[in-house]
């Protein structure tokens, strides 16, 4: 696929896919954003418009400092949604709204949550990291004694392992890309690295996998591969540049990148060095596939490659036909993504989205694509492949491979219908 | 998969290599097992971990009755939350699979360590060994797995059988 414009061209970009989808390198410059519109030598006049108005805050003082700030009173819309299990207030998840965000980091105060029993109101004073089990000598720390430590700092997206699980259902949920896929976040997460504390307590060569448990009242507890723990296991204590939010952690999560949400373990108090998995309760009766057998999965622990157009998306209005950028969020468990491609016709054919530098090794990418809507009908997909080869799959597919009996790791491609009204609706398609 | 782990190696290697020259500040304390007993509270299915103490499925539904039955139902039946009993034979075929501590969890042990870490949910930790044996006893009578009689314990606990134990398959990329 070749650029036929050159910087200078001034007529109609040709679609590269059917519907409407145009080359991923008009995003890039501004002239050819022009060249894609075909509008710059002719813009509507409004008849009898009024000067712009000098609004008042443009005359008087703004508001003072304050010691942390808020966005701004407009923005009240992008906020999470959250459901609770019965009978309580702060076990359930909340997620993050997608469809109002761009680029690939996720503000501390809109990052997804699942919480088994409340976020505790931990005291960084007292807080304590217990290291033992098959080690030389067990060791406690305290948050200070971390602070310390040589820092690393990693851009990595959380994805619960129960994201997307509407699209296991048998009919299309009338809901957007916050109810479908909110549950996955990106921040930059500052740490030890948690093989510099193993490393200093002193591994038993017998020693295969860690216990990883939180300060909650529910003690929520995973088993980790060591080999993961030694890897790229991060001992977080900061997230986006300030310390780690309670809802996320306070005073300090593992950070496992690219594993499934429920192992990045909050609260973190206590890593015990064991020779099997302890088999805790979220990864044996939670966590775990079960397929039409009747056999569960289990320690599906990496989340596969997925991706999802974030706008347009439920929610959101088409307007008046013309020029839009499709953008998404694309991610893979193993690795970079390497491709997004893009479908508004519902997967007949193809065109590759531009990927949004920087693209990191589990991190959420942001892919954008200009489309040029007609009017009408579209279906608009999107389909990432990660640096493993790996290739997002449809939901038939991932449907005919491990059936429809879990709720878990579903990273199907999603469907936005866009009506000829403007309309954009979750559809199985 | 062969590449995956050569590459696991080398990053290993490298890693090693840099926390012997980076030389860890050492700022942990030497921690006594006395110090971290309230916290050592994880149970592996070989039953390491079990704590001295005993119960019943007789005691064990008094104490259900008082601090579980609001949540999880009668006999375990559940609603509002998780049903506890029953399923069995539901996590094949068509239907919604049921599962329960009886029809899914694989290990005995698990129960003990979840209860004990976690339950009653307004009150987790509360319970005593004793009355996290008998609550354990009285989930695995309802669902039929020991008689009314069996007594739980550090040694017999983690010989409870499971009807759903070899039920799990370890996950490799690709199913």
């Amino acid at each position: 696929m070749t650029n036929k414009h050159s910087e200078n061209d001034n007529f109609d970009a040709e679609p590269v896919a059917s519907n409407g989808l145009l080359d991923r390198r008009l995003v890039l410059t501004a002239s050819a954003a022009i060249a894609a519109t075909g509008a710059s030598t002719w813009l509507p006049v409004a008849a009898g418009a009024a000067p712009l108005p000098v609004e008042p805050w443009m005359k008087t003082p703004g508001a003072p400092f304050v010691p942390y700030g808020q966005p701004s009173r407009y923005e009240e819309k992008t906020v999470r949604t959250w459901n609770t299990v019965p009978g309580t207030t702060g076990t359930g998840t909340s997620r993050t709204p997608h469809h109002l965000l761009d680029g690939m980091i996720t503000p501390n105060g809109l990052h997804f949550e699942r919480h088994h029993s409340g976020i505790p109101d931990i005291n960084p004073d007292t807080h304590r990291l217990v290291i033992h089990g098959l080690v030389k000598r067990p060791l406690i720390f305290t948050l200070d004694a971390l602070a310390r430590y040589p820092m690393e700092s990693r851009i990595a997206f959380i994805e619960c392992g129960g994201n997307g699980q509407l699209l296991y259902q048998k009919a299309a949920a009338p809901v957007g890309v916050q109810q479908l896929h909110g549950q996955v976040s990106c921040a930059e997460w500052t740490g030890v690295r948690l093989a510099v504390l193993l490393q200093e307590a002193g591994i038993d060569p017998k020693a295969k996998w860690i216990l990883a448990e939180g300060a909650d009242a529910a003690g929520m507890s995973r088993s980790v591969p060591l080999t993961k723990a030694i890897d790229d296991a991060l001992v977080a204590l900061y997230q986006n540049g300030e310390r780690v939010r309670p809802a996320n952690g306070y005073p300090m999560r593992l950070l496992l990148p690219g594993y499934e949400g429920n192992m990045n373990v909050k609260w973190l108090r206590r890593i015990m060095v064991t020779e099997e998995p302890t088999m805790t309760k979220d990864e044996t009766s939670k966590y775990t596939i079960t397929r039409l057998d009747g056999k569960s999965l289990q320690f599906v622990l990496p989340q596969e490659g997925k991706s999802v157009i974030t706008r347009p998306s439920p929610g959101l209005m088409m307007k008046t036909p013309g020029l839009y950028e499709i953008s998404g969020i694309a991610w893979s468990g193993y690795g970079k993504v390497s491709k997004v491609e893009v479908s508004a016709d519902g997967g007949k054919s193809w065109a590759d989205a531009a990927l949004q530098e920087p693209v990191l090794s589990k991190a959420l990418t942001r892919f954008r694509l200009p489309w040029r809507w007609d009017g009408g009908p579209a279906i608009l997909k999107s389909r990432a492949t990660d640096e493993s080869g790996y290739i997002q799959p449809t939901r038939e597919k991932m449907i005919e491979s491990r059936g429809d009996r879990t709720i878990y790791h579903a990273n199907a491609i999603t469907a936005w219908g866009v009506s000829d009204q403007g309309e954009v609706k979750h559809v199985f398609a | 998969m062969f590449s995956r782990k050569i590459l696991l190696t080398i990053i290993l290697g490298c890693l090693s290599t840099f926390a012997i020259a980076a030389e860890g500040p050492n700022l942990g304390q030497v921690a006594t097992a006395e110090e971290i007993a309230t916290w050592n509270i994880s149970i592996s299915p070989d039953g390491f971990g079990l704590p001295p103490g005993r119960g019943t499925p007789r005691q064990g539904e008094a104490i259900y009755t008082a601090k579980c039955l609001a949540c999880h139902g009668e006999k375990g039946a559940g609603k509002p939350n998780d049903q506890l009993a029953g399923g069995l034979g539901s996590l094949a075929g068509e239907k919604p699979a049921v599962k329960t501590v009886g029809s899914f969890w694989p290990y005995a042990t698990t129960i003990f360590d979840y209860v004990r870490r976690a339950m009653p949910y307004n009150d987790s930790k509360s319970l005593t060994d004793d009355e996290v044996y008998s609550v354990v006893a009285y989930i695995l009578q309802m669902n039929g797995i020991i008689g009314e009689g069996e007594e739980l314990t550090a040694e017999t606990l983690p010989k409870v059988r499971m009807p759903n134990r070899e039920g799990f398959i370890t996950f490799t990329r690709g199913q």
